[in-house]
């Protein structure tokens, strides 16, 4: 991520400076590298908090603070987890919630490529006027949607499932999706299109042959973001997804007793944030793309 | 709007035009599909849906517009957004602004952007979680109180004997204001000071069988002593079994209430004031023997859960701020900067004068994001805020949920209170229509 900038930074230092030069340089800047440590640790002690939190015995809970277990690393154990995954309501969570966020990200990029090469390379009537309506929805509120779905939901017989909830991410997934497509496949030099125009490619061939491979940066990108958002997602969950029960609707019937279902919440809730840190860190550049061409722009 | 379409080329002829649209038509179809059916039809219904009452019968005109403003739960809720709205964009965007050029000045800065930014990949549900297990109120296992602890017990020094009472009537007063003998004394008299309610991983551990105090000449003798043993004892008596508190501090009163000498009790708990002149005194405990361990703020309280919660929210999005910050500042020609530096200007005012107005495009990107976040935040009331304060700590998306969904079910206001936080992104909305206008 933060490959932004780093080169520009290393040009502006000095290539040849003296010894006490850098001496004077690295004691002027000790404050600026104190008060960065004191921030990162800042940063990272709730995370790690929740984890130590997570091995530690749950009857421990009420006495003892999680950092004691750095000083006692005996009091640490994988009870809590063995028994969070031999409980098969949470698996199936986890399942469930995975299904959910692969479909509502495959979906919404698939939806959101079609119409984004439509909008940068298709001529139309009324298209930027169109393009203008899917900006205005990329700030609706999705508490717009909840009632009226709830009922439409209802009345198609899909309320709480997984296609359910699948379809309401793809739509609102569907608006940065094809705002940050449209924005990339733009930038695709023209050249490319025409001569394989001219060469008799269907629009289609070149949507699949020409457009996707070359969109890979930005589709992964988005890919990142609409895993991230359904996974994440509570909101949704909560309104439309009470038994089919996602990971974070499992962990939400928990909390009402917070203090004596620390051992299923605590490592419950650190699965659930260690699948999107896994992906965020494998894929971090991506993420910061996305983040920046959905932003800045 | 008037760009030239960018592609032409395609044969003019009626057959080919209409293959054309029918081509784009293939292309747009699935997202007109999606956005008609989930966004676009269900923002008219619900505008529908909110000038009708819960049932939806009845046509109730702006009734449910104004039960937003007269009911309490959603009148705090408003409040507390406007406190969020208040607070969180100027504080995101600044603590972003201010990581973004310390870690300028670091050859580290990747690391420390990865570890900032790592919160904005987990679910603001699960950094609830997170921070409900750091606010935790017993400083023994709530992180931040215990973090605060150390700084109040070491100004503070809590009491040798935290929990201790007087074990008969004759010492007056509290442990909060300190303990009195009643009677007063006069050089050459003994007394007895006994406490009772001492837990025994409070009695210091070189305490020794105490022992009645012996008399002393122009001087007055005492013991201080955990007057309890194993099966009662006899209050007011000095017994086998029981020890002497040492480390307690005596302090010695005249008669006009003046300081006049203080003593610190041995591990029998004996002490004793010598060189008096003759006279009335009074023999106390201060209150600083019984001063209480820091107890813990109450950060899931009814007062302090908004706070708390901003403070977990400023934790998860101020990595945002700070790395698309950070590229706006990659962005910016060096030689502006050095052009300010070689004529004079300090680096504060390089910051402010050049580098602040150059970013200001981006600062306002990040505040507006973090502005629409913000009216839109739900989760991490949920998940921080125990059952029993989340009226304290409401927020209006969190506020029309409840009311749809949450037991009440009152579409109607629900209604209402989703148009309300429509209306209020109205703006932003425009103000992004008006940018890509410009652009297209």
């Amino acid at each position: 991520m933060a490959a932004v900038g780093a080169e520009v930074r290393a040009a502006a230092r000095p290539e040849h400076e003296s010894v006490a030069a850098r001496v004077v340089r690295i004691a002027t800047r000790a404050p600026v590298h104190l008060v960065l440590v004191a921030v990162g640790l800042l940063w990272l002690i709730p995370t790690l908090g929740l984890f130590l939190t997570s091995i530690m015995p749950a009857d421990r809970f009420d006495t003892a603070g999680w950092w004691k277990v750095i000083a006692h690393p005996s009091l640490a154990t994988w009870q809590n987890y063995d028994r969070l995954f031999s409980n098969s309501g949470i698996t199936h969570s986890l399942l469930t919630t995975l299904y959910i966020a692969i479909g509502g990200t495959v979906l919404p990029i698939l939806v959101g490529a079609l119409a984004g090469y439509a909008f940068a390379w298709l001529d139309f009537p009324g298209r930027d006027w169109l393009f203008v309506v899917v900006i205005g929805l990329l700030v609706v509120p999705l508490q717009m949607a909840l009632i009226p779905i709830f009922s439409l939901y209802n009345s198609v017989g899909i309320f709480d499932t997984v296609l359910s909830l699948i379809l309401f991410h793809t739509a609102f997934g569907l608006p940065f999706a094809i705002f940050l497509l449209r924005n990339f496949f733009i930038g695709i030099p023209k050249d490319i299109l025409e001569s394989a125009r001219i060469d008799g490619s269907s629009e289609l061939r070149i949507f699949l042959r020409l457009i996707l491979p070359l969109g890979l940066p930005a589709i992964a990108s988005l890919a990142i973001f609409q895993f991230l958002w359904t996974w994440n997602d509570l909101l949704v969950a909560l309104t439309f997804g009470r038994d089919t029960r996602p990971i974070t609707v499992a962990i939400f019937n928990q909390l009402t007793e917070f203090g004596s279902n620390i051992e299923i919440i605590a490592p419950a809730a650190f699965v659930s944030l260690a699948i999107p840190l896994v992906v965020f860190f494998a894929f971090q550049r991506y993420f910061v793309q996305g983040l920046l061409a959905g932003s800045v722009k | 709007m008037t760009a030239a379409p960018p592609v032409q080329e395609a044969p003019p002829a009626a057959p080919g035009v209409l293959r054309r649209h029918a081509v784009t038509l293939v292309f747009l179809a699935p997202a007109i599909f999606f956005l008609g059916l989930w966004i676009v039809y269900p923002t008219v219904r619900t505008i529908i849906r909110s000038f009708f009452d819960r049932k939806g019968d009845k046509f109730v005109w702006f009734d449910n517009y104004k039960s937003i403003f007269t009911s309490d739960f959603i009148v705090t809720a408003i409040k507390n957004n406007a406190i969020w709205i208040g607070v969180v964009p100027a504080l995101v965007t600044a603590i972003g602004l201010i990581f973004a050029v310390l870690t300028e000045r670091v050859s580290w800065a990747v690391a420390f952007k990865t570890v900032v930014f790592m919160p904005m990949a987990i679910s603001l549900f699960a950094a609830g979680v997170i921070w409900r297990v750091m606010y935790q109120k017993e400083p023994g296992r709530g992180a931040v109180n215990a973090g605060i602890a150390v700084v109040a017990d070491g100004i503070n020094p809590p009491g040798a004997l935290s929990d201790a009472l007087p074990s008969t009537a004759s010492l007056t007063g509290s442990p909060a204001t300190g303990l009195t003998l009643q009677r007063p004394v006069h050089p050459g008299q003994t007394v007895a000071l006994g406490l009772t309610g001492i837990p025994p991983e409070q009695v210091p551990g070189s305490a020794k069988q105490a022992a009645a105090p012996k008399p002393v000449g122009n001087g007055i003798a005492g013991v201080v002593w955990r007057d309890f043993k194993p099966g009662g004892g006899t209050p007011g008596k000095v017994e086998p079994g029981e020890v002497g508190l040492p480390g307690v501090k005596v302090v010695l009163r005249d008669a006009q209430g003046k300081s006049a000498g203080s003593a610190t009790a041995d591990d029998t708990g004996r002490f004793a004031f010598t060189d008096l002149k003759p006279g009335d005194y009074r023999v106390a405990i201060g209150a600083s023997t019984f001063r209480k361990p820091f107890g813990g703020v109450s950060w899931l309280g009814p007062k302090l859960i908004t706070p708390a919660l901003i403070l977990a929210y400023i934790w998860v999005w101020a990595g945002f701020a700070m790395v698309v910050i950070a590229a706006g500042l990659a962005a910016i020609p060096r030689d502006v900067l050095e052009a300010a530096r070689t004529d004079g200007a300090t680096e504060w005012q390089t910051f402010r004068r050049v580098t602040v107005p150059l970013l200001a495009p981006v600062l306002s990107v990040v505040f507006i994001t973090m502005v629409i976040n913000v009216l839109k935040v739900f989760d991490i009331v949920l998940s921080v805020a125990p059952g029993s304060v989340q009226d304290d700590a409401n927020v209006i998306a969190l506020a029309m949920w409840r009311t749809a969904f949450g037991g009440v079910n009152d579409f109607g206001l629900g209604s209402a209170l989703a148009v309300f936080l429509l209306v209020l992104v109205i703006p932003v909305l425009a103000l992004n229509v008006r940018r890509f206008r410009r652009e297209l």
